[in-house]
């Protein structure tokens, strides 16, 4: 393909896996366009069994990647999700075939505003056509036809992961045996379409943005970027966790500096977030993919009712909320939850007792880690699977 | 994984056909559910107030939610289920009548287990004591007790025939939790709990 690929995709790629989908036949946007070729870059741990029934499908929430369970080639911090993927964890690599593939529009691989446009030979940038979650889960379904795999023991996610999970579920019903949609919603609230709103506006408002054309202009809006990242952070901590964490306590220095620095260490600590996810995110993938997660809206989608949504699914559904999360609060998922009743859908759904905020499905929370155990290994006996840990 | 539950559990459980699709309202610790999933093969979804009994039983494997029988039933489509469960719970219900015509829209069939409040036990303690009761089954003080609906079989059964429900199967247990067949003014006043399974007619 005619890219000019980034240090962070050139690095990317090289650790992972990638394939060209759409050749023949294009991948139909929800916005109408037809996208091919494209790329998809994906990671998988284990191995597929012969049976081709032990494979499972993590979905990664907005600003996380392939990467799940091994040290990220770019940031060279450990697996966003190694507290759930690995050997003896809740998903091993020994039982479960395990794929996560970097999304439509993001910026590890996969193609998005930063590849050229085939017809044109033009870098993307604000041309690339607006994708939806719809869009993301049809590109990984097609990944998974060109795998060979026909369906899936489980997919899993969290955030926007989780709008993935609801998404395959619904538009996939027999080919998702179990699907786990984790601190998300049917919808992106009014609330949470705002701060994305503020994000982007920060980015757009960057002089060094330039249209959406900076690479050509050999610029970096990373002051709008970091700025979208310091209040997309805020949404995912909880306030007790933050006062937890910080409270009013000064950074480096014993009484107020009467000036606009960093005086405060939660300012420090925003800031540092801000800079460093300037190294490993691009600006207008951010736009596309916080953009995916407004357009979101399983209801609206299936005649005003999410219940039509899942209507027959023969999917075993758990759902997990976290009860200080206001980004995604435990009600979002409980209006799920009745819906699938309503379909008469075998549901579980549990809420987590947990400070952290809507982050609390990243971190190290043993009630969530018991309850996926717990639901896994039902499902797993059902699929017939075998013992799994 | 444990053979044995409590007997009126078990009563309910033999009532239930295996294979089917049941729904336990108020399935605590999920000990019913985890039954009729092993030993028959049954389709058992969970219904739990608390979100500690529901984390535990999906912890399990087992399919439950958090909810309650008032609020809750409503969500699902008429038939959904073959059985869906209530014991033990009915009477600590705000709407008992509207449950049961809940639970007959959403399961073919209905199974209740409640305290009979005309137990003698409870009759003696009212009537000679003059405080309200407190036995095994009913072992609350009257102001922390959930059961604000308590009723008696005969109580039971007469709500039945007001809302023209078909009594399939009734089944009396006495404070021993051993079967007792008599005719039913002495059920009445024997009987510590009873097992219900209804139908609409």
């Amino acid at each position: 393909m005619l890219d000019d690929l980034t240090d962070a995709e050139r690095k990317a790629l090289a650790q992972c896996r990638h394939a060209v989908l759409g050749v023949e036949r294009p991948l139909r946007l929800d916005c109408g366009v037809d996208l091919g070729p494209y790329r998809v870059a994906y990671q998988t741990y284990g191995t597929l069994n012969a049976a081709k029934s032990n494979a499972v499908l993590i979905c990664h929430p907005l600003t996380c990647d392939q990467f799940v369970a091994e040290r990220h080639p770019v940031t060279g911090k450990e697996g966003w999700w190694d507290s759930l993927v690995g050997p003896g964890k809740v998903l091993d690599p020994a039982h479960y075939y395990i794929i996560c593939v970097n999304v439509l529009g993001h910026c590890m691989g996969t193609t998005g505003p930063l590849a050229r446009d085939p017809a044109t030979g033009e870098p993307w940038n604000l041309r690339f056509p607006v994708v939806t979650i719809g869009d993301m889960v049809r590109a990984q379904a097609a990944l998974l036809d060109h795998l060979g795999i026909p369906d899936l023991f489980c997919v899993i996610g969290g955030s926007m992961g989780g709008m993935q999970v609801l998404e395959w579920a619904a538009t996939y019903p027999s080919r998702v045996f179990s699907a786990v949609p984790i601190a998300c919603a049917a919808h992106h609230s009014a609330q949470n379409i705002a701060f994305h709103e503020v994000g982007r506006q920060a980015i757009m408002a960057d002089p060094e943005w330039k249209g959406g054309d900076y690479r050509l202009h050999q610029t970096v809006p990373a002051r709008g970027l970091a700025v979208a990242r310091m209040t997309a952070h805020i949404t995912y901590l909880s306030e007790q966790a933050l006062q937890r964490k910080f409270g009013r306590a000064l950074q480096d220095r014993n009484v107020l500096g009467f000036s606009f620095d960093a005086d405060f260490q939660v300012e420090s600590y925003l800031r540092h977030q801000g800079s460093t996810f300037v190294d490993r995110f691009d600006a207008n993938s951010y736009l596309y993919i916080t953009r995916a997660m407004d357009y979101f809206d399983l209801a609206g989608a299936n005649g005003g009712v999410l219940a039509n949504a899942f209507k027959g699914t023969p999917t075993r559904f758990c759902l997990m909320s976290f009860t200080s999360d206001w980004l995604f609060p435990t009600r979002e998922s409980r209006e799920v939850v009745h819906a699938l009743n309503a379909a008469a859908a075998n549901v579980s759904f549990v809420e987590v007792e947990s400070d952290k905020g809507h982050d609390a499905f990243l971190l190290d929370e043993p009630e969530m880690f018991r309850t996926l155990s717990g639901f896994l290994k039902g499902a797993a006996a059902v699929r017939g699977l075998g013992a799994v840990s | 994984m444990t053979a044995t539950i409590r007997v009126d559990l078990q009563l309910i459980a033999d009532m239930v056909e295996p294979g089917t699709r049941a729904l336990d309202v108020g399935c605590g610790d999920g000990s019913l559910l985890a039954y009729l999933v092993n030993f028959k093969r049954v389709d058992a979804r969970g219904m739990e107030l608390s979100q500690a009994g529901v984390n535990a039983c999906v912890a399990n494997g087992l399919s439950v939610i958090q909810g309650d029988a008032d609020a809750d039933l409503r969500d699902y489509p008429d038939d959904a289920f073959d059985y869906v469960i209530l014991s033990q719970t009915l009477q600590a219900t705000r709407e008992p009548r509207e449950v049961l015509r809940q639970m007959l829209r959403v399961g073919k069939h209905a199974i209740v287990s409640f305290p009979n409040f005309a137990h003698w036990q409870v009759r003696l303690r009212l009537v000679f004591g003059g405080r309200m009761p407190e036995t095994p089954s009913l072992p609350y003080k009257w102001y922390d007790t959930p059961n604000i609906h308590l009723c008696s079989i005969d109580d039971f059964r007469a709500l039945c025939r007001d809302m023209g429900v078909r009594v399939e199967r009734a089944i009396v247990l006495n404070s021993t939790s051993r079967r007792i067949q008599m005719p039913p003014l002495l059920a009445n006043l024997i009987g510590e709990q009873a097992v219900f399974m209804l139908r609409r007619d």
